[in-house]
């Protein structure tokens, strides 16, 4: 029984190629849309979630308010406030694993004919622990280079692609400054940062040999960040007490007196990231939806057309037995059989695209085996919501007033 | 199928309808008896609008009647839900109607097999029984025409198959060759008779035409709702006295 309706149902939809086709076409426009944001948001959201990976646990950024843009008291006149000293008195703190003076800085890199310009780091040993940071040839930055203010470089992956190809980097000479520097390691690939740079478009090299050969500064003790590790999560909050307290203390800024630095939870910062893409990926999601309840409305307007058209058609079936049931299970299996095809197609289609978008774009996408699923479910919610009022219909009509409408 | 032990096919007590139109409601039948037993072949004449498809539309359970009995081979059909009436038009009765009403899309064979969907019948025997059908009625080489292709006189044959599918108690037949030309009505009507001498179905049927009427046994008039004559069927010049 359910068979023959079923073919009943399919030989109508055929009967009428162009009009299901367009009425299809809202379900799959839905449907790809659906599964097109998603996936994008998906993406998104994978990106966010290996940067922050990427990051290093636990993480603080102090920067001295020189620095900062927003900050009261700019100006280059002015001392910078953070030094190498306020790093190791940090250390001494309970709460803090680990302390990162950086000093950075944008800068030409050459090598042979090749030049690039990439992001300059003088750092300490405890920047790769700090970072989680693993160097995957060669030799990481060392107490010694520090202390004697050697010239070697550290490279990320990308400079390395840049100034090197296929190359092997250890051991070469790079000139930065016209000053020449030993590769003494490559770094581990690390990707995206949360906030969109790409982090292995780096040199890392002694903190000592950039201030005092690089970057030239006046201030030779001075640091623009230090980034701070706390022991564990829990120990955040007493963490980010404690430094700005003892930093405090340390320039003698009364109470009530804005300090000139800032102390920022990068993770904090990376959570409020995570959640706005989790946001903009719900948006996407919501309006991919309201384009399915629109295709939803098109099934709905055309099943409406269509149980006027055939009305006659009702009537005859009625005269030779059909139960209201069986009309309504003709209307309603066409309304579904529309919808769930529609939304095959369009799987089809958002997958294709997410792949297109992935391949033409930068934008990274992610199709989920559950947002499918839930685009079949909602498909076929629909295909009876949508469905349900015009197959009612039918099945309401009197066999003798439905065989009379001409 | 229950039987009426009496071999009573249709019994017709004070059947009243009206129409309720927005000028008011319109009396059309006006308390109509009428028995019909098993294996008759009864005609229905009257002139135009004297209320004779209504009459028929209330025999088939397409239409309820306003007042009044109708019991259908022992179902009293005035308790009856749609479900239990879409069931008696499915297994007790087959109409044919002046138009055909074949459905255009669906071959020969899916036409005559239609009721059987609805009745539950397994593929097999639907697609075997329908061969049969058309056979019958002298359309078996054309199967998997479609309605569109075959002359009126064929469609209309069609019909009758389809209105036997499920071998109905009652065959109901409104102007059934109104449409078509008189060598053709004859051969329709040949096949009527032949059904009914056969094969003993009870048949009624609504002409204009005393040249139809003739192959009935059993004439019943209707002149503005009122039945005005119930008997053995008339010549021209009697019927017009
Ligand atoms: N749905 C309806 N609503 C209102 N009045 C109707 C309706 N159907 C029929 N009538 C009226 O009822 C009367 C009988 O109609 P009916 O169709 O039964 O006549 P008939 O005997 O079959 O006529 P004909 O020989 O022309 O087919 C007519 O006056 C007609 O106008
Ligand atoms: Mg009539």
């Amino acid at each position: 029984m359910i068979g023959a309706i079923l073919r009943e149902a399919w030989k109508s939809m055929g009967a009428n190629k162009l009009r299901t086709f367009l009425t299809m076409l809202g379900m799959v426009i839905g449907v790809g849309a659906v599964i097109l944001m998603l996936a994008i948001g998906q993406g998104a959201q994978y990106v966010v979630k290996q940067a922050i990976a990427s990051m290093g646990s636990n993480l603080f950024i102090v920067l001295s308010s020189f620095s900062t843009t927003s900050g009261v008291r700019s100006g280059t006149g002015q001392a910078p406030t953070l030094t190498v000293n306020d790093a190791r008195a940090l250390l001494e703190l309970n709460t803090v694993a680990e302390v990162a003076p950086m000093q950075p800085g944008s800068r030409q890199i050459v090598y042979g004919a090749a030049n690039w310009n990439t992001q300059v780091y003088g750092v300490t040993p405890g920047y790769f622990t700090v970072r989680d940071w693993a160097v995957v040839d060669g030799d990481p930055i060392t107490e010694t280079d520090v202390r004697n203010a050697t010239r070697v470089a550290i490279v990320g992956q990308t400079v390395l692609d840049r100034l090197f190809g296929d190359e092997p980097a250890v051991g070469k000479t790079i000139r930065l400054e016209n000053i020449p520097f030993t590769v003494a390691g490559v770094l581990d690939r690390k990707g995206q940062s949360f906030d969109g740079r790409d982090q292995d478009d780096t040199v890392l090299i002694p903190l000592t040999t950039a201030q005092r050969k690089v970057f030239g500064s006046q201030f030779p003790n001075s640091v623009r960040m230090i980034m701070v590790q706390a022991v564990s999560e829990s120990a955040m909050a007493q963490a980010e007490e404690d430094i700005n307290r003892l930093l405090r203390e340390r320039r003698r800024t009364p109470e009530g007196q804005e300090p000139d630095f800032t102390v920022r939870n990068l993770s904090a910062v990376a959570d409020v990231q995570a959640q706005t893409t989790k946001v903009m990926s719900l948006l996407l999601g919501a309006v991919a939806c309201v384009s399915l309840v629109v295709g939803g409305i098109g099934i709905m307007n055309i099943m409406l057309v269509s149980v006027t058209e055939r009305t006659r058609e009702i009537g005859i079936r009625m005269a030779i037995g059909a139960r209201r049931r069986d009309v309504l299970a003709q209307f309603l299996l066409e309304a579904i059989i529309v919808s769930v095809l529609g939304c095959v197609i369009g799987v089809a289609l958002g997958v294709g695209g997410a792949l297109l978008a992935m391949r033409l774009t930068s934008i990274y996408t992610e199709v989920t085996v559950w947002s499918v699923l839930l685009s079949f479910a909602v498909a076929t919610l629909i295909g009876v919501f949508f469905g349900f009022y015009p197959a009612r219909k039918a099945a309401w009509l009197k066999p003798i007033e439905a065989l009379r409408y001409q | 199928m229950a039987t009426a032990p009496d071999g009573v096919v249709v019994g017709i007590e004070h059947l009243y309808k009206q129409y309720e139109t927005a000028a008011g409601p319109v009396p059309v039948l006006k308390d109509v008896n009428l028995e019909i037993r098993r294996g008759e072949f009864v005609a229905i004449m009257g002139p135009s609008g004297s209320g004779k498809s209504t009459f028929m539309n209330i025999l088939g359970c397409l239409d309820t009647p306003t007042r009044g009995r109708y019991v259908l081979d022992g179902h009293d059909t005035s308790a009856l839900g749609s479900d239990d009436l879409a069931r008696l038009r499915n297994r007790f009765i087959g109409f044919v109607f002046q138009g055909f009403n074949l459905l255009p899309r669906a071959s020969l064979l899916e036409n005559v097999a239609l009721p059987l969907i609805y009745a539950g019948t397994p593929r097999r025997e639907r697609s075997e029984r329908a061969h049969e059908l058309l056979e019958r009625v002298g359309l078996g080489r054309h199967v998997e025409h479609h309605p569109s292709q075959i002359s009126g006189g064929q469609q209309q044959r069609v019909a009758i198959a389809r209105a036997l599918a499920n071998r109905p108690s009652l065959l109901l037949a409104d102007e059934p060759t109104g449409n078509l030309d008189t060598a053709t009505s004859h051969e329709i009507m040949g096949l009527f008779t032949q059904l009914n001498a056969e094969a003993g179905i009870t048949i009624v049927l609504v002409t204009h035409e005393h040249d139809v009427a003739r192959f009935a046994q059993r004439e019943v008039t209707f002149v503005d709702g009122i039945v005005t004559h119930d008997g053995p069927v008339r010549a021209v010049e009697e019927a017009a006295r």
